[in-house]
């Protein structure tokens, strides 16, 4: 039971955009004797797009005609049509999230895409899926050690650490190489909070200004002073505070980071040295790159050579945003694929007892209204230690108590639980439901209240189905 | 060593000596080497309580006798238990530890096993051997709605030393499944010992029920379940005959290791038939709490069998 997947990737950067064509390969990895376990089990990067510069109508709106036409012409380029495609992710990043237009952006891109291509932003998710683009999950399992990748792009860099293979954090400061630009040897744009930590060090720039390497060179280094401390090597200010993206966290200051990887367009004028023309992409990238080199801090780690640099985020996006279920689960096939479900998590605390159970579902729902009106909602929890037949009992007939109003809508009734439960608790709700409701029921993925996930049509035989978790927040 | 086995190899030293035990004069030779067999003999059946002195003027204490409970060495969690004396990398072979429950990183005295590691083995060992050897307690099958019957073997012995016999109903176990079970079932499902009581009893429970209503969830139709004592897999295709069921599905235990001694596996078949080839059994192993969640297991095996009505095969003939 071997399956390849095509799956898509794009990635819509403060300077730069990107698509990429991806093959997954999914195999029962179980014995032929023992209840099946289909996995991942190879990713591999079949087509790369170029890169383009992210095409702006202004400097708050991103033109979304070019970015179609940019889309359309890579997909003829690649041989590729939509419905050959089984998931993907769009991802705006950066400050160009921010950008006004951003939905408008990816409305149109789903549209184009095909169906399952799923609209993802979020400063977590991309630091995420930089580095497992940038291979630094992998560099962390294999040389048993904690890797943070630092993708360092136009307008943030995301930071994502792991320890042997596992998540540790993320975090996204406002440090990138395109937050000053150079126009014909002088200075033509500058990021506010850049002008702000520029003058807190007693440099004062301006645009019109010409753009003198020695002085964005002492910017860059206060940069890379910052990038130093954002991996806790270094105590942190009120200044380092306020870099942080959206007001986003640091990391944890027991993260212990021993070593590094990069990724992101600054990524390669940090591993390779060539400082001939330093403004040749008409910005500061090249100095930051050089600074972050030569930064005394940083240098106390081990470096290792990322997998992917610039296009780390879009391989990211590509290949990692997809996971499978467990695979003994029990869904109505009809039903599928969902798109975009926000997750209403039970808390441990409230797993413990199947009172609280029901009511911290009954008291969440009216949080997932939109205009008064039920939404379609996925219920999500651990479920350890509910495992046995009984228990599996107690726990659906707890969820339809608390779940009362979703059963009465017409959306189909959404479980997702962390434990190998899915089956018999999916056969355990639709004889208490009496099959009148549509169950989903899925195991094997662990989502946290805020996350919205899709759900893909069924795989391997209907033994398994993707999952795509969307807003990954590990900093909390 | 076995204790006979002692005195089997003293005997024949002694015979290659030309010193008979037994003999009429062997002479005081032949005596001091008998009463030290008598005593290693004694001494390592555990049923000597005197003490043996070894030297003179060596003065023992007069044993104690504690009212305590030893701990439970059975409870020691393979996965974390490291007993290597300054390791050079005590957390990479944790982490290697954690993956798999086996003995390693046990450390060593001299060349032997250390104390504890030797005991947990033979801990081990007794609880797979506890698990053929004991019968599953009736009280606790028929708390589980089953009644018994059995094949033609009458004991553990039987059992254990005439595979045949294990796969024939005896002629009463026949004439109860003809009087209780419900005639040409879709689906008959049972329970047999096999080669672990223990298997039976941590597993059913959770396992025949998921099962149970898994097969309910897709409207198939079940006959009645019964267990059978000292059960073999084969013994399926009789009962299948018997009661005329499309899928016959035996739950069993499995040979105990020195890991678990409560694995239990599925053994399934379509339209079975005696003398049947082996090829057309589906199995699902590895039923146990550190394996597959019995109540997920039992989801999967009434899937399983609704796959199989559906194509008409089982085994190798049928593709999941």
């Amino acid at each position: 039971m071997r399956q390849e997947i095509k799956s898509i990737g794009i990635d819509i950067g403060t300077s730069t955009t990107q698509l990429v064509f991806s093959r997954l390969v999914i195999e029962n990895v179980a014995g032929s004797y023992t209840v099946p376990r289909v996995s991942i089990v190879d990713k591999e990067v079949i087509y790369r797009s170029k890169i383009y510069f992210t095409p702006l109508r202004s400097s708050s709106e991103i033109d979304a005609d070019k970015i179609k036409e940019i889309v359309r012409s890579e997909y003829q380029a690649a041989g590729m049509k939509p419905e050959d495609l089984s998931t993907g992710a769009v991802i705006i990043t950066g400050e160009t999230a921010r950008k006004k237009n951003a939905n408008e952006v990816l409305e149109a891109l789903s549209d184009m895409a095909g169906d399952f291509v799923v609209a993802t932003a979020g400063p977590d998710l991309e630091s995420v899926l930089a580095a497992r683009g940038a291979g630094a999950d992998a560099i962390s399992e294999e040389n048993r050690t904690t890797v943070a990748n630092l993708d360092i792009g136009g307008g943030t860099t995301n930071i994502a650490v792991y320890e042997k293979g596992a998540l540790k954090g993320t975090c996204c400061l406002d440090i990138g190489g395109r937050l000053i630009k150079v126009e014909n040897g002088k200075i033509s744009y500058i990021f506010h909070k850049t002008a702000d930590l520029a003058a807190a060090h007693g440099i004062r720039i301006a645009v019109g200004d010409p753009a003198d390497p020695d002085r964005l060179m002492e910017i860059c280094r206060i940069m890379a002073d910052e990038l130093a401390t954002a991996l806790r090597l270094a105590p942190a200010d009120e200044e380092h505070r306020s870099l942080y993206t959206n007001d986003g966290k640091m990391l944890r200051e027991d993260i212990g980071v021993r070593a590094v990887t990069y990724s992101g367009g600054v990524a390669d004028c940090i591993y390779q040295e060539d400082e001939s023309d330093l403004f040749r992409y008409g910005d500061i990238g090249v100095l930051l790159g050089k600074a972050v080199r030569e930064n005394q801090t940083i240098a106390g780690l081990v470096r290792y050579q990322a997998k992917e640099t610039i296009r780390a985020t879009v391989v990211g996006a590509g290949t990692h945003s997809t996971d499978v279920s467990g695979s003994t689960i029990r869904y109505d096939k009809s039903k599928l694929p969902l798109k975009n479900v926000p997750v209403l998590k039970i808390s441990e605390d409230d797993e413990t007892d199947f009172d609280t159970f029901s009511q911290a579902i009954a008291t969440q729902l009216p949080l997932f209204y939109t205009e008064g009106r039920m939404e379609q909602v996925a219920i999500a929890f651990s479920g350890k230690g509910w495992t046995g037949f009984q228990q599996i009992q107690k726990l659906a007939s707890a969820i339809i108590k608390g779940a009362r109003e979703v059963i009465e809508s017409g959306y189909p009734l959404i479980v997702v639980a962390e434990c190998d439960i899915g089956k018999a608790l999916g056969n355990a709700l639709n004889i208490q439901l009496d099959f009148k409701k549509p169950v989903i029921c899925i195991d094997g993925i662990r989502a946290a209240g805020g996350d919205y996930i899709d759900i893909g049509e069924p795989l391997a035989g209907g033994t398994v189905v993707p999952v795509v978790n969307k807003t990954l927040v590990f900093n909390s | 060593m076995e204790s006979k086995d002692l005195r089997t190899v003293i005997e024949e030293v002694l015979k290659e000596m030309n010193l008979n035990p037994g003999a009429e004069g062997a002479g005081s030779a032949a005596d001091s080497v008998s009463s030290a067999v008598k005593e290693a003999v004694g001494a390592s059946r555990g049923d000597a309580c005197q003490l043996v002195i070894p030297n003179k003027g060596v003065s023992l204490e007069p044993s104690v006798v504690e009212d305590g409970e030893l701990p439970d060495i059975t409870k020691i969690d393979l996965r974390t238990q490291y007993l290597v004396e300054n390791p050079v990398n005590r957390e990479a072979y944790a982490e290697q530890k954690a993956a798999a429950p086996c003995r390693l990183g046990i450390g060593k005295a001299g060349a032997r096993y250390k104390t504890l590691p030797q005991l947990e083995f033979r801990a081990a060992h007794s609880a797979a051997q506890d698990a053929v050897f004991n019968d599953v307690d009736e009280e606790f099958i028929k708390s589980q709605g089953l009644f018994i019957v059995q094949t033609e073997c009458d004991s553990k012995d039987t059992y254990l030393t005439r595979p045949d016999l294990g796969r024939k109903l005896s002629p009463e176990a026949v004439e109860t499944i003809k009087e209780k079970c419900k005639k040409n079932p879709t689906v008959q499902i049972y329970v047999a010992d096999g080669l672990s009581s223990a298997a039976v009893a941590a597993n059913i429970p959770d396992l025949l029920p998921a099962i149970m209503q898994g097969l309910q969830s897709y409207h198939i139709e079940t006959g009645t379940p019964f267990f059978v004592k000292y059960g073999r897999v084969a013994v399926e295709d009789e009962i299948s005959e018997l009661v005329g069921a499309d899928v016959v599905c035996t739950l069993i235990g499995e040979r105990p290791g020195l890991i678990t001694a409560t694995s239990m596996s599925a053994y399934i078949a379509y339209k079975a038939t005696v003398g049947m080839p082996e090829a057309r059994r589906t199995v699902v192993s590895n039923i146990h709490s550190a394996g597959t969640n019995p109540a997920e297991a039992g989801a999967h095996i009434a899937e399983i069998i609704k796959i199989m009505l559906e194509k008409k095969a089982s085994g190798t003939d049928l593709k999941l």
